[in-house]
């Protein structure tokens, strides 16, 4: 496949550049001022007729990087076999290399063209190697060369490269788990419960130390601090911010549907706590980002802890 | 005669730092350019047909990306900066919802044309590197 590929391109190389073949339409404002439009050019050059008489130009002129654009295909573009890119790129369809992206594009504008001029253009194949591995797959760098004629004078130049790939296979999805079969539950204790019947109460407590007032979480039987054994707690006002988090992807988690964000939140009291972060696109979550905690009611004796973006003043 | 803003020679020095220059790919920007630079390929006009075959979105063709990295440079030159030429290589794709920030730097002088570096970034990394040519009066008009 490989040398089929090399001989169809010393092939079509050795046919030289394709003859000229000519623009839709002269140059024109139209077409410009849909271009500058579009692009968000607003030289005036080009669409201005009395600054550009004023200019260097002394009359109306094209932007140059329209200069492919004169002689594009168009909607329902007439494939010429014989056109040195075309019939390269159908030799490597053949092959099963069927997709493309444009990689280098390198113009040269030995003029400005001046409206109502008409465009030819010519093609030459000027190497095509490969196979490459790319991160797009493995792939054929195809590069022609275009010149543009008006008259028979070259107005401008380009070498193009495509990479021409196969792409590959598509990975079967990975399924979803079921949302709604059980979760995993948390161990409930002495040291916690206040904590559970805090959330089935729709409030987020976080331990305090009744000697020393030391803020803790997650809670434990003894202060870290002066070694008290007096636990109390207070209600947090559930808000805070990313201080971290991870995306988990695999491996698939009872319950919960992949992916999953779980943040680490510091809460404007000060302490640090996990939970799953819903509301916000994996790819989407900031560190730094405001949340506010809200309540995920799973069955009767248990409900989760979840950060959601925090509402702003307005809503 | 020089229209107003036109940079001269004498005005740039080897180094200078063009202004950073925000776009908002939105899709109406890919489809927009693509249209108006005759480029009809699916992937640039139908997100369907563009996730169908791999990508994530819709994304800008090479000749808008061309167009941009030109008058970056005119914008900052000036309506009477001749440009000679535009030299890129692609990197990263740029779908739409995607922010490009174009960067530049004058590189080099050769005679009164100028090379001026542009770089284009995105979210997922550099979408754009490459030089432009342009040539400035030598004086201001």
């Amino acid at each position: 496949m490989t040398s089929s590929i090399t001989d169809a391109a010393h092939r079509i190389q050795e046919r030289g550049p394709s003859e000229p073949r000519a623009a839709r339409d002269p140059v024109n404002l139209p077409m410009i001022n849909n271009w500058v439009e579009a692009i968000g050019d607003r030289n005036p050059v080009y669409t201005d007729e009395s600054a550009a008489a004023e200019s260097v130009h002394g009359g109306l002129v094209a932007p140059p990087a329209m200069a492919q654009v004169w002689t594009m295909g168009g909607l329902h573009p007439q494939r010429d076999p014989a056109d040195p890119l075309y019939a390269m790129m159908a030799e490597l369809d053949e092959a099963g290399f069927t997709s493309v992206v444009a990689t280098n594009c390198e113009q040269t504008y030995h003029r400005y063209l001046r409206h109502g001029e008409q465009v030819t253009v010519s093609t030459r194949l000027d190497s095509v190697v490969g196979p490459k591995t790319t991160a797009l797959g493995e792939g054929w760098f195809v590069t022609t060369r275009n010149t543009w004629f008006v008259d028979g004078e070259p107005v401008a130049e380009m070498l193009f490269r495509v990479l021409k790939f196969r792409p590959p296979e598509q990975k079967p999805e990975t399924p979803k788990h079921e949302a709604g079969t059980a979760v995993i539950r948390p161990a409930i204790g002495a040291d916690t419960a206040y904590f559970w019947e805090g959330t089935a109460a729709g409030e987020l407590r976080i331990q305090r130390c009744g000697q020393c007032g030391l803020l803790r979480h997650p809670p434990g039987p003894m202060c870290p601090e002066c070694g008290a054994t007096k636990r109390i707690h207070l209600v947090s006002e559930g808000r805070g911010e990313i201080y971290s988090y991870v995306v988990h992807h695999h491996p698939p988690v009872p319950g919960k549907e992949l992916p999953l964000v779980v943040a680490l939140v510091e809460l404007d009291e000060g302490v640090r706590v996990l939970g799953e972060l819903h509301g916000v696109e994996p790819d989407e979550v900031a560190v730094g980002q405001r949340v506010a905690v809200d309540f995920q009611r799973i069955d009767e004796e248990l409900t989760l802890p979840v950060w959601r973006p925090e509402p702003t003043e307005a809503s | 005669m020089t229209l107003a803003g036109t940079r001269s020679l004498a005005e740039v020095a080897i180094g200078d730092a063009l202004p950073e220059e925000r776009i908002e790919v939105t899709p109406t920007f890919v489809v927009s350019t693509a249209i108006a630079t005759r480029d009809f390929q699916d992937v640039h006009h139908d997100r369907d047909l563009a996730v169908a075959k791999g990508s994530k979105d819709i994304f800008i063709n090479i000749l808008t990306t061309t167009g941009l990295v030109q008058r970056y440079v005119t914008d900052w030159a000036g309506p009477e900066a001749l440009v000679r030429g535009v030299a890129i290589k692609l990197g990263v794709p740029c779908y739409a919802y995607e922010e490009l920030a174009l960067h530049g730097q004058v590189l080099e002088r050769d005679g009164a044309v100028l090379v001026v570096e542009v770089l284009g970034r995105n979210s997922l990394g550099t979408h754009v590197s490459g030089t432009v040519r342009v040539e400035l009066p030598e004086v201001a008009g």
